[in-house]
């Protein structure tokens, strides 16, 4: 396929495709299939075919039925801000763009959902929405690039989902371009449809069960009260204890987000967050609710912070202060990308009552494999975010890098955990598949998705380990530029 | 019967003819009749973990809510499943339907975090994992529940918990939901009969008082409980006339009659036919049972 000879005015797809579409929404040049053959993550990217851009359900429905005609597989993607490799093209895909499908459809405040174009971006979403009293809430730190569309099928998190759940619990229905070109409606915005769960199971698809074209989002009510602290701690398993006993308390935070030194020296600098640079590891924690409720759980972590040896506990006093805190937080990956040149990240989950051991052992592996890991993460759920950083021209690193990784992910699995909490398996993780799922439950998988697309056309190679590589991608290079975690 | 680990669960449901799990049997004709001639078998019981700090709970698809509950109670949590008494986890799962606090709790397809469950060519499979956040693979957790029991058989099941509130109120009044909601934050609960408006407030006592007293202006007074509820699961459509009782936290309106065959169209009838082809290809899990035969 990758081999096939293709010359601007005889390759009968690209024909087709603008046929279909305005010519200049489909682009075929050295430049855009460059741009699209990389994600957010380290891949140095696979191979994208023609670029499209549709504007409407009907234009993906042709970019589909044109990748079936020419035995073409496709690739859907939003914005391009995933961290695994999800949105990475493999051997000529059509790839169908959807940032030009960016209208907000309709909101409905009364019943409180919206739909929206899979291309509208998720802080554009909340932004519309001021003045409403309700907002969208899942909130990757991608926010204000990463499309509800590209959070759809990552099932994508952020601080805020340790109280109001992953993207899956704010998706009510979507409207589905399927891999043979038919439309389905999944789900229903005004209370679920008897059946099976077809909504459910497309949410977090990673893009290969079909191509979302509209989608109906939760909205979720401003919450009365918010109360927002900065907890910093002279030792790492203190903080870490902290957030155990926090869970076990019987609070559930809107927000538990962990910075270690490393992170807080390299962050505060940018953002004057007001982080202290000689704290071990700092907390935020946000609480939100009723009133009463927040000041009593204000006291509540007040009061198990100093059991654990919080140093000081900062509240915010105002939405300002507040923004700032949250503004180091958002921005951690940014500024961690200018230490040095390259990174690996990984995204295990562990349960939250393992957390110091956990982290001991994070800093343990790469001081043995002497590297530098540097973690923020959401600390209240339990989802790590270990960053290990590099500098990949120095000889043998790749090696030191990839055994580290590999028993970061061993460490978290040996204590209950599962391989990624919001950024998903793409390309990236597919090879640790197996060591969390056996033979039958990859298969079970298999079967979800040969249900929604028998033929594998919809984003090949991805999620499922299948021994078959993704063309030329395979090493760790430099990290992009504007990048989340 | 008498199972009492996933192996034996596995091995008693085997690779071959028509099988269906036995519960507490409160919901047994949930989808329609079970084929004559089929096998019945019990899920394994019990709490295999209740771990009150994870947030978590581990138990055998078996076990009834009521033990669960009671369990779960001690630690000031719960979760969100609901079934009548002697409903077990397992079968609520399998029927999906959420209770009336669905507001607060959430679906408890969002409470499912790891299944391990028998399918029809009698293998073992485990789904999703144990932690309250995991995106590894497909969410088959969730097509499992309301399945009834049609894609396969559960054995053992991870629940996400709740904190307990610490009070809660019910009220009611002749005021609009709508109207109602606006000046709720999060309400656990709410219920319209067309003409009066049922909420439960839950949370910290303070809130939950001060909340009350702001419905208070509405004409909404403290009152005992739900109303008895109707037998009949309905969409509920906000245009419809009213003459029953509507959930609005799950849009479920129940009402004295029967709801009519939802019209199931033709693009999803297909993939439910491939998913059960994919997962039991001989049609032998709970044969007669269909989840597309119930409108909600």
């Amino acid at each position: 396929m990758g081999l096939r000879r293709r010359s601007r005015t005889e390759d009968p797809l690209l024909r087709d495709l603008r046929r279909a579409l305005d010519g200049d929404r489909v682009q075929d040049g050295p430049s855009a299939r460059q741009l699209y053959s990389r994600d957010g993550s380290v891949f140095p990217g696979g191979r994208a075919g023609p670029v499209c851009f549709p504007e409407s359900t009907g234009e993906v429905v042709a970019c589909v039925r044109a990748a079936i005609d020419y035995g073409r597989s496709f690739v859907a993607r939003g914005a391009g801000t995933g961290l695994a490799g999800g949105a990475v093209p493999c051997d000529d895909p059509v790839m169908i763009v959807t940032t030009r499908m960016d209208r907000i459809l309709e909101v409905d405040p009364i019943a409180r959902f919206a739909w929206v174009e899979p291309g509208v971006v998720n802080l554009d979403l909340t932004e519309h929405l001021r003045g409403t009293g309700l907002h969208f809430a899942p909130d990757p730190s991608s926010q204000q690039s990463c499309t509800i569309g590209g959070n759809v099928a990552n099932n994508s998190g952020g601080p805020h989902c340790l109280a109001y759940g992953v993207t899956s619990a704010h998706v009510l229905a979507a409207e589905v371009v399927l891999a043979d070109g038919s439309v389905v409606a999944l789900g229903d915005p005004r209370g679920e449809p008897g059946g099976f769960d077809l909504r459910g199971a497309f949410v977090g698809g990673e893009g290969t069960l079909g191509v979302a074209t509209r989608i109906a989002v939760r909205l979720t009510p401003d919450p009365p009260a918010v109360r927002t602290m900065l907890l910093d701690f002279m030792d790492v398993d203190a903080a870490a204890d902290t957030v155990s006993a926090i869970i076990a308390s019987g609070i559930v935070p809107a927000a538990l987000e962990m910075m270690d030194q490393r992170v807080v020296e390299v962050v505060e600098p940018f953002v004057d967050a007001g982080y202290p640079l000689d704290a071990a590891a700092v907390l935020i924690v946000e609480l939100d609710g009723l009133p009463a409720g927040v000041e009593r759980e204000v006291a509540a972590v007040r009061r198990i912070a100093d059991e654990h040896g919080a140093r000081t506990l900062r509240l915010a006093a105002d939405e300002d202060e507040r923004q700032r805190i949250w503004k180091g937080r958002k921005n951690a990956f940014g500024a961690i990308a200018r230490v040095k040149p390259g990174y690996y990240l990984h995204d295990t989950v562990i349960p939250r009552t393992r957390l110091t051991e956990v982290m001991t052992a994070v800093y343990d592996i790469a001081d043995r494999h002497d590297l530098i890991v540097m973690n923020v993460f959401h600390a209240g759920d339990g989802n790590l975010h270990p960053l290990l950083i590099f500098d990949p021209r120095e000889p043998g690193i790749m090696d030191r890098v990839l055994a580290a990784g590999d028993e970061i992910v061993g460490v978290s699995l040996d204590v209950g955990g599962v391989l990624s909490g919001e950024h998903g398996i793409g390309l990236e993780k597919r090879r640790f598949m197996d060591r969390l799922f056996g033979p039958d439950d990859l298969a079970a998988q298999q079967a979800l998705r040969e249900a929604f697309d028998p033929d594998g056309r919809a984003n090949p190679l991805k999620v499922l380990p299948t021994g078959a590589s993704c063309g030329e991608v395979n090493h760790l290079p430099a990290v992009p530029e504007g990048t989340w975690v | 019967m008498g199972v009492s680990t996933l192996e034996q669960f596995r091995a008693e449901v085997g690779s071959d003819g028509p099988v269906a799990v036995v519960g507490g049997r409160t919901r047994w004709e949930v989808g329609g009749a079970l084929a004559d001639g089929c096998r019945l078998v019990r899920a394994p019981t019990g709490i295999a973990a209740l771990d009150p700090a994870e947030m978590t709970v581990r138990l055998g698809a078996g076990t009834t809510l009521d033990e669960l509950e009671a369990a779960l109670t001690d630690h000031g949590q719960e979760v969100a499943v609901d079934g009548p008494p002697g409903a077990t986890v397992g079968g609520s799962l399998a029927v999906g339907r959420d209770g009336l606090r669905r507001l607060r709790l959430g679906p408890a397809r969002d409470a499912l975090l790891q299944a391990e469950f028998v399918d029809g060519r009698g293998r073992l499979v485990k789904a999703g994992g144990p932690t309250v956040k995991n995106v590894t693979g497909y969410d088959l957790c969730r097509l499992l529940v309301g399945s009834l029991g049609t894609l396969g058989l559960l054995g053992e099941v991870i629940l996400r918990t709740r904190p307990r509130p610490e009070a809660s109120a019910w009220l009611a009044g002749p005021a609009h939901p709508d109207t109602v909601r606006s000046r709720c934050y999060r309400p656990a609960s709410l219920l319209w009969d067309g003409t009066t408006t049922y909420v439960r407030l839950e949370g910290y006592g303070e809130d939950v008082d001060a909340e009350a007293a702001s419905l208070a202006d509405l004409g909404l007074v403290v009152t005992a409980g739900p109303p008895a509820m109707p037998p009949h699961r309905h969409r509920y459509a906000a245009e419809g006339p009213m003459d029953g009782i509507a959930d609005l936290g799950s849009s479920v309106a129940y009402r004295a009659v029967p709801a009519p065959a939802p019209i199931v169209p033709a693009g999803i009838q297909r993939l439910a036919e491939r998913l059960r082809a994919g997962f039991d290809p001989a049609g032998r899990l709970n044969p007669g049972r269909d989840p597309y035969r119930e409108a909600a």
